[in-house]
């Protein structure tokens, strides 16, 4: 037995409005990360004891650049879908709730910016 | 209808913890802290765009001894959630749901948190790999 109506299964949105969508992303850049945290952790010890110079050449060079980005978008978008989830998990004030996710998301997307654009301004100025 | 103050599922001050339950609210945990830990990442970032002096300020921060405590928790802290991650995403698939499977999936994701962190250190400490 279903307790959905026949409009509801439709639609197929749940309680939440927005259906698989938030889930979805969530697994998508789970998976996107295991090789990218993976790749990012073996370039870091290979980067121990490097200098300015060879670091920001380092970045610069397109499939570092590149890879770093991906795994700061990946990073800040799984993040910001998290942390929504566990703030509506414990924080229980609706209004309180909403800035705290406004907040969280700023941040990530202002985060994230501010990264991707450094990794940019390395590889395009040095 | 009204659910009042009905107790919540599982009722934690009762809850007795089984390798099952404090290995779901690490990968919440973890996560949390990675995701303060972007903070150092991206610090780092910046630091080398803005050129050789905010460079050279970031890496004595990260070779500071707070520094290395923070980089240490960052990888246990990464290594647990991404194995713990791939677990979740199996699940997801449908795998692994037996009892038995949980509890050995369980152990090897905290194996292989500390071997994972244990290589990543000594690359780093230059004891094996390229690292210095
Ligand atoms: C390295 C690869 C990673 C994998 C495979 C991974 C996997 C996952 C998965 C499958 C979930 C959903 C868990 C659930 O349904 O309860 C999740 C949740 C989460 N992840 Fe990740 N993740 C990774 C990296 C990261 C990073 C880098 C961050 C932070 C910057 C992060 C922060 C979070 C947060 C905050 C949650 C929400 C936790 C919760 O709801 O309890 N993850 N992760």
């Amino acid at each position: 037995m279903s307790l959905r109506s026949p409009l509801g299964r439709v639609r197929g949105l749940g309680s939440a409005k927005e259906g698989t969508a938030h889930w979805w992303a969530q697994r998508v850049t789970a998976i996107a990360l295991v090789p990218l945290a993976l790749w990012f952790v073996a370039s870091i010890l290979s980067l121990i004891g490097a200098d300015y110079a060879t670091t920001t050449a380092w970045i610069g060079m397109p499939v570092p650049a590149v890879l770093l980005i991906l795994l700061l978008t990946a990073t800040f978008y799984h993040a910001q879908l998290g942390l929504q989830v566990v703030l509506e998990d414990y924080v229980h004030n609706e209004g309180l709730k909403l800035a705290a996710i406004l907040l969280v998301k700023f941040a990530c997307l202002v985060l994230g910016l501010a990264a991707v654009f450094g990794v940019l301004k390395i590889a395009f100025q040095g | 209808m009204s659910t009042g103050k009905r107790p919540l599922s599982p009722h934690l001050q009762v809850y007795r913890p089984q390798i099952t339950s404090v290995l779901s609210i690490l990968h919440r945990f973890t996560g949390i802290v990675l995701a303060v830990g972007t903070l150092h990442l991206v610090y780092w970032i910046v630091a080398a765009a803005q050129g050789p002096e905010s460079f050279a300020a970031a890496q004595a921060f990260t070779a500071s001894w707070l520094g290395r405590f923070l980089l240490f928790g960052w990888t246990v802290a990464l290594f647990y959630h991404l194995a713990n991650g791939i677990r979740h995403l199996l699940w997801d698939a449908g795998l692994g749901f037996e009892l038995r499977q949980v509890t050995l999936g369980g152990i090897g994701v905290l194996v292989a948190t500390g071997v994972l962190t244990l290589l990543a250190w000594m690359a780093g400490y230059g004891f094996i790999g390229s690292g210095s």
